[in-house]
């Protein structure tokens, strides 16, 4: 398992987690290239047929990246998508993914580094967990 | 063209440069993004946003009749906009163009070419698949009040408020304090000229008081904020003060026979006030306010002295908060800043010969509580030895603020210097890490100051402070020589750091605009817009962004009042198209969406329809998608982030 190389989508919210993917580049961090982002207006935008479609597809993880509570530019979508990924960590518990596949950051626009940190943490994290168990499924099939 | 399934997409690959082309091979990336479906060309030029490079895909556009555009280059956030208008210029609907961001979220935060080049792959698959299902979308235009509101009396509001309405536009002034100025009322010289404050600032002061296009709350709140760019409804508290301004002489005979004292915040605690009263004896507005908290008529004990000796009946204690509602087009908040407070540095005793950079400002004004002769707080002798502290809090993590507060070196050396023009006998000393002084005329003022002879500064920290007897004991380091030092002080002069003032992220919040990690207020992009903030039409200016001194903070307000003027003088706003909208087909009028939505943007009614259901008001619509999200049949999606065009992003990453 150890040339293993999680693949992992990241939805991140064009006030904060974008600007501070944008932040880390500029300031030039480094962290593996394991992750996707797609922009989001607001972490609260995401639907949840996202993220299981991301797993179907074979993502071995999914970030949902939004401002501190508090600090949401639409005043409270950030909590709607806290309690939304509360309910999908338990539908995918139920359909057999280990917890720690989807994550939910808060990530302001100054924080390029903590965007960098939480990239390098999840790749580690998704190669102790190995390949999504939906993607073995897939492949055995295949 | 922008119909069913006929597309014709071009992409363009950025090497901006080395930036990307470092890292990721765009040669490769565009061979790679011909073999995409519905790509008529791709193509890979140095500097896509230079005037060649748009010039590239706008000759594209008309001539190969692209109907979709994906530039591959920089974030969106930074040159978005500089592609759509290319795309509008040939033509061609702007929303039918995306980017991949390959430069900020690629090239630079990788190092392995081969796999950078892969993810810029995936990146542009992704956009080609998303920019598919793209659908063109027009812009909508809302008129503006052509008016500004100005959160803040201090320098930085006052600057921006006469800007606006010296350029014809009426500006409401709402100032939290009693009186106009704010901090900058309270220094005596300023650096490097050592032109008196107070003289400066009241000359703007009564400018602002007087301007018959600035209709000013003092002693008022912001207590709610609502609507939108060029729409703002505000709600602003006029606090009571308990004496009518209008038949209020300043005789000051009720301040003189008031019964109570407490510390005034005018001289930060080195002298003190009374219930009824002026913060100083220039305040504008000239009128005197009752402070209810210490009012002792307020707890019950039926004093009416003031009022008894009032020769204008101006007293009522019956006044109570007055609410008024103003209509504006454009925002600029100036709440300024504070001190870190003295207690963060617990090295520090609490001891009143060991004051901040502010207090003593006051002992060296001449408008002070010693009438700038400098007397030291607990015994009222001349100093005969005073130290100066820098950095106490700022540039240190462990026990303050990590950042530089800029000012500090200059008004250390401002105020030693006026010291020893005062105390000729007396010695001033400076402990100082570093000498940060980057604007015009500084480096030699400092300079100036140190070469003189008649200041020591001593690069090093201090170990120690403590009373002894009469003085006040410095230990520290000169760390050039390597020798430990040890000061008797007669007074130790703090320089505190500034920060953002307490009720600034209740502001923050009120208006819906960001504030960073250390509460200051954060701008939309912090090289490119320093200006505005994340909110449209709300802008900010002086200190309550970052440490400024006055002329950054008198640039800053003038900046906002341009920004604010752009937007005002223009008449109407245009606002993104990027809203919710219904399929009334699928919509059950269930009402989620009017319950989910924090801008009372959907309404259900029947709209005509034999049914109810929902329906968006776009100019209240932000776009957020909490009301798609909720929608249990699907009926509402955002334009420009469908869940066709998200949902392609997802796949085309997958590389299904």
């Amino acid at each position: 398992m150890s040339d293993f190389e999680p693949k992992i989508v990241a939805f991140a919210c064009n006030w904060c987690a974008y600007a501070a993917a944008d932040l880390a580049g500029t300031s030039r961090m480094s962290y593996p290239p394991n992750v996707e982002l797609i922009r989001v207006m607001c972490s609260g935008m995401v639907d949840p047929i996202y993220v299981l479609r991301a797993f179907e597809m074979g993502f071995d993880g999914v970030l949902i990246a939004g401002c501190h509570p508090g600090d949401c530019h639409y005043i409270s979508g950030n909590l709607k998508a806290e309690e939304r990924v509360q309910a999908l960590q338990r539908l995918l518990h139920t359909l057999g993914l280990e917890d720690g596949r989807l994550r939910l950051e808060w990530c302001s626009t100054a924080e390029g580094e903590k965007f960098a940190t939480t990239v390098t943490e999840f790749v580690a994290k998704l190669k102790e967990l190995g390949p999504s168990p939906f993607r073995i499924r897939e492949e055995a099939v295949a | 063209m922008n119909g069913n399934g006929y597309r014709k997409i071009g992409v363009y690959i950025c090497h901006c440069g080395m930036n990307i082309a470092s890292t990721v091979d765009p040669k490769k990336v565009a061979e790679y993004a011909m073999t995409l479906d519905s790509v008529a060309i791709a193509r890979h030029y140095m500097f896509m946003c230079s005037d060649i490079g748009q010039e590239l895909i706008e000759n594209d556009i008309k001539e190969l009749g692209l109907n979709r555009v994906v530039v591959a280059s920089c974030s969106p956030r930074m040159h978005e906009l500089t592609f759509r208008k290319v795309c509008e210029r040939a033509g061609l609907n702007p929303y039918l163009f995306e980017m991949a961001n390959i430069r900020e979220q690629c090239s630079w935060v990788h190092s392995d070419s081969k796999l950078a080049t892969e993810k810029a792959m995936a990146l542009v698959r992704a956009a080609v698949r998303r920019v598919f299902f793209q659908e063109p979308l027009e812009a909508r235009d809302t008129p503006v009040n052509p008016n500004a509101l100005v959160i803040g009396g201090g320098i930085a509001g006052m600057q921006a408020a006469l800007d606006i309405a010296n350029a014809g536009y009426e500006v409401v002034l709402v100032e939290r304090d009693t009186s106009l100025g704010g901090h900058a009322m309270q220094l005596s010289g300023t650096f490097p000229t050592l032109d008196r404050a107070d003289c400066l600032i009241s000359s703007k002061v009564e400018e602002v008081a007087s301007h018959p296009m600035v209709k000013l709350h003092t002693y008022s709140e912001v207590e709610e904020v609502s609507g939108y760019v060029g729409n703002f409804t505000v709600k602003i508290r006029n606090k009571a003060s308990f004496v009518d301004g209008q038949r209020c002489t300043v005789c000051m005979l009720c301040s003189d026979v008031c019964p109570v004292s407490v510390p005034s915040e005018f001289e930060l605690g080195l002298a003190q006030r009374k219930a009824i009263y002026a913060p100083h004896s220039s305040a504008v507005p000239a009128r005197l306010t009752v402070d209810s908290q210490a009012c002792q008529h307020f707890e019950g004990d039926q004093c009416h002295a003031c009022q008894e000796v009032c020769p204008t009946q101006a007293i009522d204690f019956s006044q109570k908060d007055t609410f008024i509602e103003e209509k504006v087009g454009a925002i600029i908040a100036a709440p300024g800043y504070d001190l870190l407070p003295r207690e963060r540095i617990s090295m520090y005793p609490d001891d009143p010969d060991i004051i901040d950079g502010l207090q003593f400002e006051r002992i060296l004004s001449y408008s002070g509580p010693t009438l700038g002769e400098i007397r030291r707080p607990s015994d009222g002798k001349v100093p005969k030895q005073i130290v100066f502290i820098q950095c106490v809090g700022s540039c240190d993590p462990e026990h303050g603020v990590p950042y530089c507060s800029r000012v500090c070196c200059m008004y250390v050396a401002k105020q030693a210097l006026i010291y020893r023009q005062v105390v000729p006998e007396g010695q001033a000393y400076v402990f100082y890490t570093d000498i940060r002084s980057d604007a015009k005329g500084f480096e030699e003022f400092v300079q100036g100051v140190m070469a003189g002879g008649s200041v020591l500064y001593l690069r090093g920290g201090v170990s120690k402070v403590f009373r002894d007897g009469d003085k006040i004991k410095v230990w520290g380091v000169d760390t050039l020589v390597g020798q430990e030092i040890e000061i008797s002080a007669d007074l130790v002069v703090l320089a505190l750091p500034m920060v953002p003032r307490p009720g600034t992220n209740e502001l923050v919040r009120k208006l819906n605009i960001m504030s960073d990690k250390y509460g200051f207020l954060s701008e939309a992009h912090i090289k490119l817009r320093p200006v505005e903030s994340l909110t449209a039409g709300i802008y900010l200016a002086g200190a309550a962004q970052w440490p400024r001194d006055l002329p950054d903070t008198i640039a800053s307000a003038s900046a906002t009042a341009a920004k604010a003027l752009t937007l005002i003088s223009k008449g109407k706003v245009v606002l993104e198209a990027t809203v919710a909208s219904v399929d009334e087909s699928y919509c059950l009028g269930c009402g989620r969406c009017e319950e989910i939505c924090e801008f009372h943007a959907p309404k259900i009614s029947k709209n005509g329809l034999p049914l109810p259901t929902a329906s968006i008001n776009e100019v209240l619509c932000k776009g957020c998608g909490a009301c798609a999200v909720s929608c249990p049949t699907g009926a509402i999606t955002i334009k420009h982030f469908t869940r066709e065009e998200i949902l392609a992003e997802v796949e085309a990453l997958a590389g299904v």
